[in-house]
């Protein structure tokens, strides 16, 4: 097949773009703020959440245990339940659905003004998703980080307490599902919407209607979880625990409904990740040239989509028990606390490397660049996280290694455990083999991607720890784990987001970082991250369990370093917010075409990106990553020069 | 990698100084480990449990060493040496650069056997050591001789133990919302917030819950078992000398979760059995009004004076029940 | 706009964000919750004792706050005279407590009867209205309506209800002289620190195992003994 064959079978057309003169514009077209907007989300949301709530008391508020605790948390879930709907109403989420419903043809959400009032509206475009992304992802993190900021503050003294013992663990569990929540997004949301589509040489995602509904819905579940501060919040941690669970209050609503509303958007978001990343790259892009940072979004993307339906299903057993007194969780009546444990796990361990993999992939995809050299191995790092993705569904139970459950699986859980560490390690291979004999650029996303190799590693080797399950005994639900995922997941992963903030920001936005303040970022927040977490490692030996407001005296001194250091971990985001108004507002300075010299896909289209992205599909001619090789040809060929191609390679 | 670093003509032989560096960092930092550190490594040696518990921990640790040291000097020594205003070398690539079958070969190589030789390890460390101290549900599957009469001595109120005797001890783990008892069938059931136990004699922790789940966490005794409603977490432990120890909750279980906490002693085998007679006979009065000794025990499910579900609890239920009202005023 | 411009409308943002988060977070995460600390320290002389009065209250009533139908103790201001709903304390160190609980809750059978013992007191006895007892059998009579349990010090004492079935039975707090029990007991403070006390009944009606809602909240059902020296 030739390239112009090839060409000719191009998608048919931009999303937007569409002839809007030839027919009358729709209610959902009118430009700006005129059409439906978070405004009308809000209004609706507040109408929906008022409906709910009205039924809720009409329906429930008789029963005497409801009387008697003065709490109706069947009301707190049926005003959620509707404003969440009403949110989606509002903003346009539905329009589509029930036009095609109703038979009505034709419906167009797309507003053919293109301005600053497409980021407060229902927007197809994968970059408006991308950058909506960034800042819910940013508010998210934010609100996340005061909360972590409220812990250490009550964890300065063992015996003087700012909060009360139940607001403390109220904090803890808003804390840690706050930042699950956002976790599991980071990546994914803002910088796999907005490249994703772009490095595989795509004009869309494949269900654009999908993506921007899986946004709007991580926003409704952002004021879902929030909602649980007004309700009393929930004192069960992140893993939430029955039958814990079962006997707190309406706070509790708010965890289970707000997983339940976030699952949906990350399985929505997971499926229509896959299914571009299958069915939308460019001519020539054989699975050997797909980027790493594309591999590990498939790879995301398929445990977003098969491991959350298993939390949504737990978490609407939860709420049942909790409104209408069913006993899935409740032993005493048929019931058994072991369910949810496994639920949340089976789900929870393809949860954790949701949050891991996208990491590896920014750390693969911005290697070369910054090396200048190929990426080693290229095929064991796909094979890696295509490895790690498998294997993390046979894990869970690590979880439980003292709960008293199937203690004869233990060798095989511990067994399973380690192997994971085998693909793990081909990350390490891959990530090591790329820095040798390099020319390494040591620009601000290159240090966080060294970072990342850094930390990830303590992560890893005290993981290998916790598997061991003799060494679990001691270890097991004390800051020793909260410090090893902490250095996963923070350690890892929101320093890789960092680093694709920073790489790809002048592609978002056509405006550099600036580097003098990014390097102060970078360190304070590197050097704080790891004395505030690696003190933890010592206070989890030497004793002290997770989430507890009171600790033994001679810990206080090792808990005191790790506070303050936690405060100035804290401040480095405040530099790193500081950064973005700063480049992006206060002193923008144009950022070149490829200030990277990177031979990626996503740099060879113009900025601003044009809302078709390519003017042309492109088509892939050769690997990624040849960097410094004299005579290798150009990536892709995006046949924009409109010179007749002299070549006329064969398509593998 | 090795082979191109040799092959190439007037390249420095990368490789070999990482290694030698490796090499001799590591059996220093191994050496100095487990001079200065693994003797006070958790969850130290006051029994037998935790001894071993200790040793496995030491085992990881001297091999955690390497594994940091030579990530760590292999990126410490790439920042150095190939950062581009050092190297003044071309970036390597082609082929080469992309492929190395030997590295990627040797590097799956060891990192499986490290783990498949981690896994056997713990493998054989849990078997031998009884479960290390860990919750086994109700059907220990690493019990040891001797576990099993005990405890089916103690159902039917015929356990005995005394100094001297290598019988096991069944001790009863009561959690709650918000603090641990402690059942001792062995001496007529009698049940105390205190935690007191034997020197040299295994333990089997029986660990139940009244309400939701608990952890029971004795740290110095290397033991943890969930405390799950309805469920009996067995754990074992073989106490060695006197000495005290912490008890702390280690799994969230409310507001006072940070302050479920209390102490315990292992005594000598002679104090203990004084210490256990005297309860026995000071708590008589109460325990003639405990329900029979079970390994669960099904609480209300509403709490005092009606709750959440409309009906009390099961009524085919065949488990002794707490604070059902059933037993008659005394 | 002028860089000046934006510096002070992004200053001027940030500091409108942060007093809004503040807000929040104040406003949010710690409602109705007076949670301050009863002084007895002030005027104390060495070694003299103290006396502290609570009473139980089924239903705390729209007086005290959001939730009238929770259960919970009062504390009886020493100062004032006046019943708060303020469950913590600071006390001396190595000092006498003794304690008058005025129990105006009924009972009911104990969800552990370890909980029945009167454990921690000087003599090992609590009075049950100027009667001496040691154990109290919670499945008969009217049953123990709340206990006082500070586990740091090893106290625990079972506070036995009221007849349930009395017409006049107090259904919001304060109760002044409706039916009640009156228990009193003396415990030693010991050394300086922060203690936990809490109520082992599970007393939060409409709760799974009756420990939601006032068992788990601060201020209603437990509290904090600070001893200072």
């Amino acid at each position: 097949m030739t390239i112009s064959d090839e060409r000719s079978t191009e998608v048919s057309g931009p999303v937007s773009g569409h002839p809007h003169e030839a027919r009358r514009l729709s209610w959902t077209q009118r430009p700006g703020l005129l059409s439906q907007n978070i405004i009308t989300a809000i209004v609706f949301a507040i109408i929906g959440y008022t409906i709910g709530h009205w039924f809720g008391n009409y329906l429930a508020s008789g029963y005497s245990y409801i009387a008697n605790s003065g709490q109706n948390s069947i009301a707190d879930t049926l005003a959620l339940a509707f404003g969440v709907v009403g949110w989606l109403g509002g903003i346009g989420a539905l329009n589509y659905p029930f036009a095609k419903l109703f038979g009505v043809d034709g419906l167009e959400e797309e507003s053919p003004v293109d301005n600053w009032t497409k980021y407060f509206r229902y927007t197809l475009d994968h970059k408006v998703v991308g950058l909506q992304y960034v800042v819910g992802v940013l508010l998210f993190m934010f609100t996340g980080g005061l909360l972590a900021m409220a812990i250490r503050t009550e964890l300065l003294n063992p015996t003087t307490h700012v909060f009360s013992p139940d607001t403390y663990i109220k904090i803890v569990s808003e804390h840690g599902t706050v930042m699950m929540m956002m976790a599991t997004s980071i990546i994914v949301g803002p910088l796999g919407n907005y490249f994703v589509p772009l490095m595989i040489g795509s004009r869309r995602m494949a269900f654009p209607r999908i993506e921007a509904l899986s946004f709007w819905i991580f926003t409704a579940g952002y004021m879902v979880i929030f909602s649980a501060l007004p309700y009393g919040g929930f004192p069960t941690g992140w893993t939430g625990y029955a039958p814990l669970q079962t006997q707190s209050g309406p706070g509790m609503v708010s965890y289970l409904l707000g997983f339940a509303v976030i699952g949906t958007g990350m399985i929505l978001a997971g499926f229509n990740q896959a299914v571009t990343i299958i069915n939308y790259r460019a001519p020539g892009m054989t699975w050997g040239r797909v980027p790493v940072f594309v591999w590990s979004i498939l790879a995301t993307a398929s445990l977003l989509t098969l491991a959350t339906p298993v939390l949504f299903a737990g978490g609407l057993f939860g709420l049942l028990d909790k409104t209408v007194q069913t006993a899935f969780y409740v032993d005493e009546h048929g019931g058994s606390s072991y369910l949810w444990q496994n639920l949340f796990w089976f789900f929870g361990h393809p949860e954790v490397y949701i949050m891991a993999l996208p990491g590896f992939g920014i750390a693969g995809e911005l290697l070369p660049v910054f090396c200048r050299r190929p990426l080693f191995a290229y095929k064991v790092s796909s094979a890696g996280m295509i490895g790690v993705a498998l294997l993390s569904f046979f894990v869970w139970q690590h979880h439980l290694f003292q709960s008293g459950i199937n203690p004869d699986m233990r060798p095989l859980f511990m067994l399973t455990t380690e192997l994971i560490s085998i693909p793990t390690g081909f990350i390490y291979l891959v990530g090591l083999g790329t820095l040798y004999r390099a020319k390494i650029r040591f620009e601000i996303p290159m240090l966080f991607v060294l970072a990342l190799f850094f930390n990830f590693l303590i992560g890893g080797v005290t993981g290998v720890f916790l598997s061991d399950v003799p060494v679990n005994v001691t270890v097991h639900g004390g800051f020793f784990v909260l410090s090893h995922f902490h250095y996963t997941i923070m350690g890892g992963l929101l320093f890789a987001f960092m680093a694709g903030i920073y790489y790809w920001m002048p592609k978002m936005t056509g405006k550099m970082m600036n580097k003098k303040i990014g390097k102060w970022h970078f360190w304070l927040m590197f050097v704080f991250f790891n004395l505030t977490f690696f003190p933890m490692f010592i206070i989890g030996l030497l004793g002290q369990p997770r989430r507890v407001f009171t600790y033994a005296t001679n810990l206080q001194g090792l808990n005191d370093f790790s506070s303050v250091s936690a405060f100035i971990l804290g401040f480095s985001f405040l530099v790193f917010f500081f950064n973005l108004v700063y480049s992006l507002w206060l002193k923008p300075e144009v950022a070149p075409a490829n200030p990277w010299e990177s031979l990626g896909l996503e740099w060879q289209t113009a900025t601003p990106i044009p809302s078709y992205n390519f003017e042309r599909i492109p088509v892939i001619m050769t690997d990624p990553y040849r960097y410094s090789e004299d005579g290798a040809p150009a990536y892709a060929d995006l046949g924009t020069s409109g010179a007749p191609d002299t070549t006329t390679p064969t398509m593998a | 990698m090795s082979n191109q670093s040799t092959n190439s003509t007037g390249q420095v032989h990368h490789l070999r100084r990482m290694t030698v560096a490796w090499v001799i960092l590591s059996v220093i930092g191994d050496v100095l480990f487990s001079i200065f550190v693994a003797p006070h490594v958790p969850p130290g040696r006051l029994t037998e449990t935790a001894a071993k518990d200790q040793t496995d921990f030491n085992v990881l640790f001297e091999m955690a060493i390497p594994v940091l040291f030579g990530v760590w000097i292999y990126l410490g020594y790439s920042l150095v040496v190939w950062g581009d205003k050092r190297n003044k070398d071309a970036a390597f690539s082609g082929d080469a650069a992309r492929h190395n079958t030997t590295t990627i070969v040797s590097w799956m190589a060891v990192t499986t056997v490290t783990v498949l030789f981690l896994a056997g390890f713990g493998t054989y460390a849990l078997v031998v050591d009884h479960g290390s101290g860990g919750g086994q549900g109700p059907n220990p599957a690493f019990a040891p001789s001797g576990a099993l009469k005990a405890e089916t001595a103690a159902l039917v109120g015929k356990a005995t133990w005394a100094p001297g005797s290598k019988n096991v001890l069944p001790v009863q783990v009561i959690g709650q919302q918000w603090k641990f008892t402690y059942r001792y069938p062995t001496f007529g059931g009698f049940e105390s917030s205190q935690l007191v136990l034997p020197a040299d004699t295994t333990i089997a922790f029986n660990v139940t819950s009244l309400d939701v789940i608990h952890s029971f966490w004795a740290y110095q005794l290397g033991v943890k078992a969930d405390a799950n409603p309805q469920v009996n977490d067995v754990a074992f432990t073989t106490t060695k000398d006197p000495g005290n120890f912490i008890v702390r909750c280690s799994e969230l279980c409310g507001i006072w979760h940070g302050a479920m906490y209390d102490s315990g002693q292992v005594e000598s085998q002679s104090s203990f059995e004084t210490w256990a007679t005297t309860t026995e006979a000071a708590n008589a009065a109460n325990t003639a009004l405990l329900p029979a000794f079970a390994w669960t025990y099904v609480p209300s499910a509403n709490g005092a004076g009606g709750g959440y579900y409309p009906n009390t609890q099961d009524p085919f239920s065949k488990v002794e029940v707490y604070g059902s009202g059933t037993k008659s005023a005394a | 706009m002028s860089f000046t411009g934006r510096l002070s409308t992004a200053v001027g943002l940030f500091l409108v964000a942060v007093a809004l988060i503040i807000w929040a977070l104040v406003s949010f995460l710690d409602p109705g919750n007076p949670g301050g600390y009863v002084n007895y320290t002030l005027g104390h002389s060495t070694g003299a004792p103290v006396d502290v009065n609570l009473q139980t209250v089924g239903a705390i009533g729209t007086g005290f706050g959001g939730h009238p139908t929770w259960v919970s103790y009062l504390q009886k201001d020493p100062t004032s005279g006046q019943w708060i709903h303020d469950t913590s304390m600071t006390l001396p160190a190595d000092t006498v407590v003794h304690m008058t609980i005025d129990q105006y809750d009924s009972g009911s059978p104990l969800r552990n009867q370890e909980w029945g013992q009167v454990q921690g007191t000087i003599g090992g006895s609590a009075t049950l209205n100027g009667k001496s007892y040691k154990v109290y059998n919670s499945y008969s009579g009217n049953g123990v309506g709340h206990t006082f349990a500070v586990p740091g010090l090893g106290v625990s004492v079972p506070l036995i209800g009221v007849n349930g079935n009395l017409p006049n039975i107090c259904g919001q707090a304060p109760c002044g002289s409706l039916p009640h029990n009156v228990i009193t007991f003396s415990f030693k403070t010991g050394a300086p620190g922060s203690y936990n006390w809490q109520c082992f009944v599970p007393c939060g009606l409409g709760y799974l195992y009756g420990n939601g809602g006032p068992m788990s909240t601060n201020n209603y059902m437990g509290g904090f003994l600070k001893v200072v020296a």
